[in-house]
């Protein structure tokens, strides 16, 4: 047996607390990280990702308690992305408990910044997050600030890119389908996925377990991120790996 | 009577916090102390050496810090854990970095995995290593106890641990090539996998060491 596909619950954090409504009826406080990390950790999840949306910079600070109290608490792998800008911020949220940290828009404007941060902490610490959208080149674009801002840049050359400059893994989010239940751009995931020797992490659009499977088995993700699937009570991390070993994918039990 | 004290080396290099709060969790009996101190360090009870990073850095750090030594004495008098980069320091020298002389406790040498990395079925495999992988508990150890043989911990490398003297090797997993994952030798495991972030059995593995006399 070798190495089993990750399956990633995100969650959402504005202000240290957790949004876009989780909803779960047996824990106390569906908006504390700890609780509801806690809660995936059961299920099974094997990593969690924290997603920083806090507008402020002023509250900036609120993302480092939040990994320091559920990295005491909560012993599988965090990975924490939001508004990384400089190689200070990955290093504090690292010392705070975070096993890997996003860094997105930032890197698209610094291409240097993924370097210098891999170079001090180590490329498995870094994770580049690609936001890409369909172009009607039949490729993809990369967008930033949240899919918002197109940047004129080619998904999978971008990929390869951040590759060389250090990246330990991309994060690579279909902005097309994210939030429309629809599954994941399998295109999209193929073509990075082949296009690069580091680890890829599919993301958005999961609506079904087997949306989940096929980012494995057509796309060849080595990780499946999900959000409202899990946040929702639709399914549990459990369901998902028996839907995915039932689909050939080898999985954590 | 005294509360036994597990010091967590502080040498700059990455996350202490994980594996202090899963000590702290497992035993909570037991003070754990994160310190850079070479002589709080060995007046401990037993010694935990993480670390993160490139090789060339780590040793650099440790070198600088003066905490090699800490480590190398440390290792010879009384229980000690070396996880991920504080495996690899460990060794005779590393690959990576265009090649690093290591501390030289354990004979062998850190190794990039090769590319392309294939599966027996001729698959390409990613690099890093980054995720849940079985590890085969290749002896039986004080460390592996009430933790199933092929339990699957996690894992965030791109280097390897080639250990020469196989019958210090304690656990292997397969990516590609058979890697050792874990040594052992009299007072001391290191393991390349990182029991603070291997849910349960990680915590377990954990929870062994800080009961573990140092036989083996």
């Amino acid at each position: 047996m070798g190495l089993a596909r990750r399956i990633i619950p995100c969650l959402d954090v504005d202000d240290g607390r957790v949004v876009k409504g989780v909803q779960f009826v047996d824990i106390r406080d569906a908006g504390d990280p700890v609780e509801v990390a806690r809660r995936y950790d059961r299920e099974g999840a094997d990593e969690i990702c924290f997603l920083d949306i806090t507008a402020s910079s002023g509250e900036r600070e609120t993302i480092i308690h939040v990994v320091e109290a559920v990295a005491s608490e909560v012993f599988i792998p965090l990975t924490v992305g939001g508004g990384v800008r400089q190689v200070a911020d990955v290093r504090r949220l690292l010392n705070a408990g975070a096993d890997k940290v996003g860094i997105n828009t930032a890197a698209v404007f610094e291409p240097e910044l993924v370097a210098r941060a891999s170079d001090a902490v180590g490329a498995q610490c870094i994770v580049v997050a690609i936001d890409a959208k369909r172009d009607d080149r039949g490729g993809w674009e990369v967008f930033t600030h949240g899919g918002r801002k197109p940047t004129g840049l080619d998904a999978i050359e971008w990929a390869k890119l951040m590759q060389k400059m250090g990246a330990g893994e991309i994060l690579l989010t279909s902005m097309d389908r994210d939030g429309t239940r629809s599954g994941f751009d399998l295109a999209l995931t193929r073509g990075v996925s082949d296009a690069v020797q580091i680890p890829v992490i599919a993301s958005g659009g999961v609506g079904s377990l087997d949306d989940l499977a096929d980012g494995v088995t057509e796309g060849g993700a080595d990780a499946v991120l999900a959000a409202s699937i899990f946040h929702f009570g639709q399914h549990t991390v459990g369901e998902a790996k028996q839907r995915m070993a039932a689909r050939g994918v080898e999985i954590r039990w | 009577m005294t509360r036994q004290r597990v010091a967590v080396i502080d040498y700059g290099m990455g996350n202490l916090r994980s594996v202090s709060k899963a000590i702290e969790h497992v035993a909570p009996d037991v003070d754990v102390l994160v310190s850079d101190d070479a002589d709080a360090i060995l007046s401990s009870d037993r010694i935990v050496c993480p670390g993160q990073g490139a090789a060339r850095d780590c040793m650099a750090a440790l070198v600088r810090s003066g905490l090699d030594k800490a480590v190398v004495d440390g290792l010879a008098t009384r229980p000690f854990l070396g996880i991920c980069m504080g495996f690899q320091v460990l060794l005779s020298r590393s690959e990576e970095n265009e090649g690093v002389a290591c501390l030289d406790v354990v004979p062998g040498e850190a190794r990039r995995f090769e590319s392309p990395l294939l599966d027996s079925h001729g698959t390409r495999l990613k690099v890093p290593h980054m995720g849940w992988s079985e590890v085969e508990q290749t002896r039986e150890h004080p460390l592996w106890h009430r933790i199933e043989n092929r339990a699957r911990f996690y894992f965030a490398h791109s280097y390897y641990c080639d250990v020469e003297e196989t019958e210090s090797i304690a656990g292997r997993a397969t990516y590609g090539v058979n890697i050792p994952v874990a040594a052992s030798g009299e007072g001391w495991f290191a393991c390349q996998f990182h029991p603070e972030k291997s849910a349960q059995d990680g915590l377990q593995l954990l929870k062994n060491f800080v009961s573990w006399n140092g036989t083996c």
